[in-house]
C-alpha cells in the first residue's frame, strides 16, 4: 500500500491529509531515539498496531519502506546492494530492498534516516518469507525478536485451539516481551480504547469498499485502494487521526457518488467507466503511475481487490472487539487475506465479481511473493469457470524494475480490454 | 566370483532402488496385502509418520517427480518463477499416479507447498488433503499443545476415513518401530561419517529413500541389512574431501548430481536430505505415564533439527551447520538449493556469513530436481576439492 503519492499525480483531499500524517509518523522517527521512545519493526499482514502504540512505542514496517523505494526509484540500486551482498537473484524483492536500503544508510521515504529497531516483532502471518526476513534482519541489528506464530486457516475456519494458540503466545511470551524492551506495563483498558477506534476506522472504511456498488464506482479499488489502506494497515489503527481520516474520506466518497463522478485517477477524474474489474495480486511499485494510467485511460475501474484486504478483510465482517482485546488481536491475525486458504481465497474473489458486478478478473502475478503467486493459474481457471467472466493475467515484480516490462504489459492489458468491448458488443463468446 | 559376492551390500541396494523406482507399485501391494488400509502421501520435510503407523496407515514420503517425468500439464499451473517440485507434484498427480493413496498431507514449508494442499484440495476432490502446521513457539505449554492438537485433528479427519483410532497401545508400538528406525539411521549415519570409503553419500540416501514407501520396521530392516554388508566391504579410504551439504531440504537433487558431487571429491559425509526421517535427532523418549502423542509433539519442539522451514529462536543462524562441520569432521560445506526455494535461499547468506566467521570453506550452486546437466556442477565440486586439499580453511 502507499502513503504518498508522486507530485505529477492529482490528489483527493484525504490523500493530502495522509501525506501529513505520514509526514508526522516520519518526523517521531526521525527523533525517536533523542525523544526515548522505543521503535518495533513489524509487517502489514497481521499486525499488532494497537499493542504497539498502547506501549508508546513507534511501528516501521519494512514493506512499506520497501515500496516507497519502489515508488521513489530507489529500489534497484537496493536490491543490487543486496545481491552483492549475497542474496539470491530468485527471492522477494521487499527483502532484498529492505536490506539494501540498510546497508545503504536506512534512508526512509522522506529522505530521513529511520532509527534501528528496539524490537523486531515478527508477527508470522500468510507469509512465510517474514520469518526469514526478520531472522536477516535480526543479524544486521542485533535487537531481540519477538515471534507471534499465527495458524494457516486451511480449512477456511478458525478453531478454539488456534484461537488459543495466539493469544497464549500474545500473553506469555509477545507482551511480556515488549512490555521489557518498552519499559512499561501494558494499560488494557487503554489498549481497548484503541480496539474501539480500530473499530471506528474499520466501518467507514467498509462503507468506501462497499461504494464500489455504485455504477460508475466512485472509489478504484486497487490504485485507489492502497492509499484508503496506507492509515488502518499501518501506523495509525487504533488512533483518532485514523477514525478523522475515514470520516473524511468516506464523506469524500459519499460526494463522488452524490455528483455520480468516476474515481480519482492520476490524471484527475475518471471520465467514462467502461470496465469494471476485480484484481488479485499486488501491484507493481516501482511504475505504479504507468501501470495505473494503462487501466484508467481504457476506462477500466477495480472494483475490488485482494491485494487491499492483505491486512484485514473487514468488508467480511471483522472488526475490532475492545471486549476482548487479545482474542480479537488473534482473530484479526488469522484473518488477514493471505493466512487464508487457496480455495477460501477463490471464494472471496468470486464473491466479489459478483458483489461489484465486476465484467472482467485480472491477476498480476508477481515474482516475488509466492504467498500470493503460487497458485494463481489455478484460481484463473476456477474463476472462469464459475463467473462466466474472462480472465487476465500479466507478471511482474514488486520494486525489482526488471520485471516490470511495460511495453509487454501494456499490450496484454490492451488485448485484454479489447476482448472485454468484443464481449459487451456481443462479438466475443 | 559375481559382482554380488564382490560387494555385499550390491542386493541391499538394488532392491533399495528397486523400492524407489516402483515406489507405487509397493503401496499398492501393500494395500493388497492390507485390506481396507489407507495410504497416505506426505510431502518432504517433516510429517509425524509414527502418527500415521500407529493408526494402521502406510506413510508415503512424497518427493515430486525427480528427474524422471516430463512435465507438461504441471507447468501451466504455475509461473516461471516458481521451484519444480510443486510441477512435478500435480503433474504426477494428474496422471494418475498418486490414484492408489487416498490422501496427501502437506506440512507447513513454504507459501509454495502451502498453497499447493489448497490446490489439491481443489484438484482431487475426493481425496483427503491435509495442511499440517508445524509450531513455529517451541513452548511446550504454548506450541506443544497446539502441535498435538494439530496431530489429533489429522488422525481423527483419517479415522472418519477408515483409519484405526489413535490409542496409546496403538503409538506404543509405533514409537518403538519408529525409535528402532531412528538407531538404525544414525548407525548408518555414524557408518558414513566414520568409513565414508564403505559407505557413499549417495548410497546412504538411496537406503533412507527406499524407506519412502514401507512401514518403519521393514525400513530398519533394510537399514541394518544394508550397514551390515557395508562394513564387511573391503574398500580403502580414498583421498576425498569431506563435506557437509546443506540446502536440500526439500526439493530434492537428482542422485545422479549426488554422485557427480562424489565422482568430483567430495565425501558426502552429512546433509540435510529427506529431513522427514530425520528431523526428530535422537530417539523420541516415551513417558512411563502420560500421552504418547504428546511426548511426540514435544520431540519436534526438543529434539527438532534446525531448518530452513524452522525459525531459529535463540540461537545464530549457521552455528548448527558450523557445530555440524565441527562435530563429523568435515573440510567444507556445499550449499546446494534448489532454484527460487525461498527458505533455502534466504537463509543461504546467514549460512555463507556464519561459515566464513568460523572459517570453513563453502561453494553454493542451484540445482532442481530435473538438473540434466552435472558438467558445471562437476567442475565446480572439483575446483571446491582442490582448493579444500591445497589450502584448507583458506581455500
Amino acid at each position: 500500500m502507499s502513503t504518498e503519492v508522486r507530485d505529477e499525480a492529482q490528489k483527493d483531499h484525504s490523500q493530502q491529509t495522509q501525506k501529513r500524517m505520514m509526514a508526522e509518523h516520519f518526523n517521531k522517527l526521525e527523533t525517536a531515539k533523542a525523544d526515548g521512545k522505543k521503535v518495533v519493526y513489524t509487517f502489514v499482514p497481521g499486525n499488532i498496531t494497537e499493542l504497539i502504540l498502547a506501549l508508546d512505542m513507534l511501528p516501521v514496517l519494512p514493506e512499506i519502506n520497501a515500496l516507497q523505494s519502489g515508488m521513489r526509484k530507489k529500489s534497484a540500486g537496493y536490491i543490487s546492494e543486496a545481491e552483492k551482498a549475497g542474496h539470491s537473484e530468485d527471492v522477494c524483492t521487499y527483502v532484498k530492498c529492505d536490506v539494501g536500503m540498510k546497508k545503504s544508510g536506512n534512508i526512509g521515504p522522506t529522505g530521513t534516516k529511520i532509527p534501528e529497531p528496539d524490537l523486531l516483532l515478527l508477527s508470522y502471518t500468510g507469509c512465510f518469507t517474514f520469518l526469514k526476513w526478520f531472522e536477516l534482519l535480526r543479524e544486521e541489528y542485533n535487537c531481540p525478536v519477538a515471534m507471534l506464530h499465527i495458524p494457516y486457516q486451511a480449512e477456511g475456519k478458525i478453531t478454539p485451539e488456534m484461537r488459543d494458540y495466539v493469544v497464549e503466545q500474545l500473553r506469555d511470551k509477545v507482551i511480556p516481551m515488549m512490555e521489557q524492551v518498552a519499559g512499561k506495563k501494558l494499560d488494557y483498558s487503554r489498549l481497548s480504547s484503541m480496539l474501539e477506534l480500530s473499530a471506528k476506522a474499520e466501518e467507514n472504511l467498509v462503507d468506501v469498499w462497499e461504494s464500489a456498488r455504485n455504477t460508475p464506482s466512485p472509489i478504484d479499488g486497487y490504485f485507489g485502494g492502497v492509499y484508503y489502506i496506507g492509515p488502518i494497515f499501518t501506523a495509525f489503527r487504533g488512533t483518532q487521526d485514523a477514525v478523522q481520516y475515514y470520516e473524511e474520506l468516506k464523506a469524500e466518497v459519499d460526494e463522488r457518488v452524490r455528483l455520480g463522478k468516476g474515481p480519482m485517477t492520476p490524471d484527475g477524474d475518471m471520465p467514462e467507466e467502461k470496465y469494471r474489474l476485480v484484481v488479485e495480486g499486488p501491484p507493481n511499485w516501482t511504475s505504479f503511475y504507468d501501470f495505473w494510467r494503462m487501466f484508467a485511460r481504457e476506462g477500466a475501474t477495480v472494483v475490488s481487490s485482494s491485494y487491499t484486504r492483505v491486512g484485514g478483510l473487514y468488508d467480511m465482517g471483522f472488526r475490532h472487539d475492545p471486549e476482548h482485546p487479545l482474542e480479537t488481536l488473534a482473530e484479526y491475525c488469522m484473518g488477514c487475506y493471505t493466512n487464508h486458504s487457496l480455495p477460501a481465497r477463490i471464494d472471496l474473489l468470486e464473491h466479489y465479481i459478483k458483489t461489484y458486478a465486476a465484467d472482467g478478473f485480472l491477476i498480476n502475478s508477481v515474482k516475488s511473493c509466492n504467498s500470493f503467486s503460487a497458485g494463481q493459474l489455478l484460481i484463473l481457471r476456477e474463476l472462469e469457470e464459475r463467473t462466466g467472466i474472462p480472465g487476465g493475467f500479466i507478471e511482474s515484480d514488486l520494486v525489482d524494475p526488471r520485471y516490470f516490462n511495460k511495453a509487454n504489459i501494456d499490450n496484454r492489458l490492451q488485448s485484454y480490454f479489447q476482448m472485454l468491448e468484443a464481449r459487451k458488443q456481443g462479438s466475443y463468446a | 566370483m559375481t559382482e554380488h559376492q564382490r560387494d555385499p551390500a550390491q542386493p541391499i541396494l538394488e532392491k533399495a532402488q528397486a523400492l524407489v523406482d516402483d515406489m507405487f507399485d509397493v503401496v499398492a501391494a501393500w494395500k493388497k496385502a492390507n485390506p481396507g488400509g489407507l495410504a497416505v502421501g506426505h510431502m518432504p520435510i517433516y510429517t509425524p509418520r509414527v502418527i500415521l503407523e500407529a493408526i494402521g496407515i502406510l506413510p508415503v514420503a512424497i518427493f515430486g517427480g525427480g528427474d524422471q517425468v516430463d512435465i507438461i500439464r504441471g507447468d501451466s499451473y504455475f509461473q516461471s518463477y516458481i521451484c519444480q517440485i510443486p510441477r512435478s507434484t500435480i503433474e504426477l498427480g494428474l496422471l494418475g499416479r498418486y490414484d492408489v493413496l487416498d490422501g496427501m498431507i502437506f506440512p507447513s514449508i513454504c507459501d509454495v507447498i502451502r498453497n499447493l494442499g489448497g490446490m489439491w484440495t481443489l484438484l482431487f476432490k475426493d481425496k483427503y488433503s491435509a495442511y499440517l502446521d508445524l509450531p513455529q513457539n517451541f513452548n511446550k505449554s504454548i506450541g506443544g499443545k497446539f502441535y498435538a492438537s494439530e496431530l489429533r485433528r489429522i488422525a481423527t479427519e483419517l479415522g472418519v476415513r477408515g483409519a484405526k483410532p489413535l490409542t496409546n497401545e496403538g503409538l506404543a508400538t509405533a514409537l518403538l518401530n519408529e525409535n528402532a528406525r531412528r538407531a538404525a539411521m544414525a548407525s548408518l549415519d555414524k557408518l558414513r561419517m566414520d568409513e565414508p570409503w564403505k559407505v557413499a553419500g549417495s548410497e546412504a540416501y538411496l537406503i533412507a529413500r527406499a524407506g519412502s514407501a514401507i512401514m518403519a520396521k521393514e525400513h530398519t530392516a533394510l537399514i541394518n541389512d544394508f550397514v551390515a554388508a557395508a562394513k564387511a566391504r573391503q574398500t580403502r579410504p580414498v583421498d576425498n574431501v569431506r563435506v557437509v551439504l546443506r540446502g536440500a531440504f526439500c526439493e530434492q537433487p537428482p542422485i545422479a548430481l549426488i554422485r557427480s558431487l562424489e565422482k568430483a571429491g567430495c565425501d558426502i559425509v552429512d546433509d540435510d536430505f529427506q529431513l522427514g526421517m530425520r528431523t526428530i535427532e535422537g530417539p523420541i523418549v516415551t513417558p512411563e505415564n502420560g500421552e504418547l502423542l504428546v511426548a511426540i509433539a514435544n520431540a519436534f519442539l526438543t529434539q527438532g533439527r534446525h531448518c530452513a522451514s524452522r525459525y531459529i529462536d535463540e540461537d545464530e543462524k549457521g552455528l548448527d551447520v558450523v557445530k555440524r562441520v565441527r562435530e563429523v569432521g568435515a573440510d567444507g560445506v556445499i550449499f546446494a538449493a534448489a532454484s527460487f526455494c525461498d527458505p533455502a535461499l534466504l537463509d543461504q547468506p546467514m549460512i555463507e556469513a556464519a561459515l566464513t566467521r568460523a572459517k570453513i570453506p563453502f561453494t553454493s550452486f542451484k540445482f532442481s530436481e530435473n538438473t540434466g546437466q552435472f558438467q558445471v556442477i562437476r567442475e565446480q565440486a572439483g575446483a571446491f576439492s582442490d582448493a579444500v586439499k591445497l589450502w584448507g580453511s583458506e581455500a
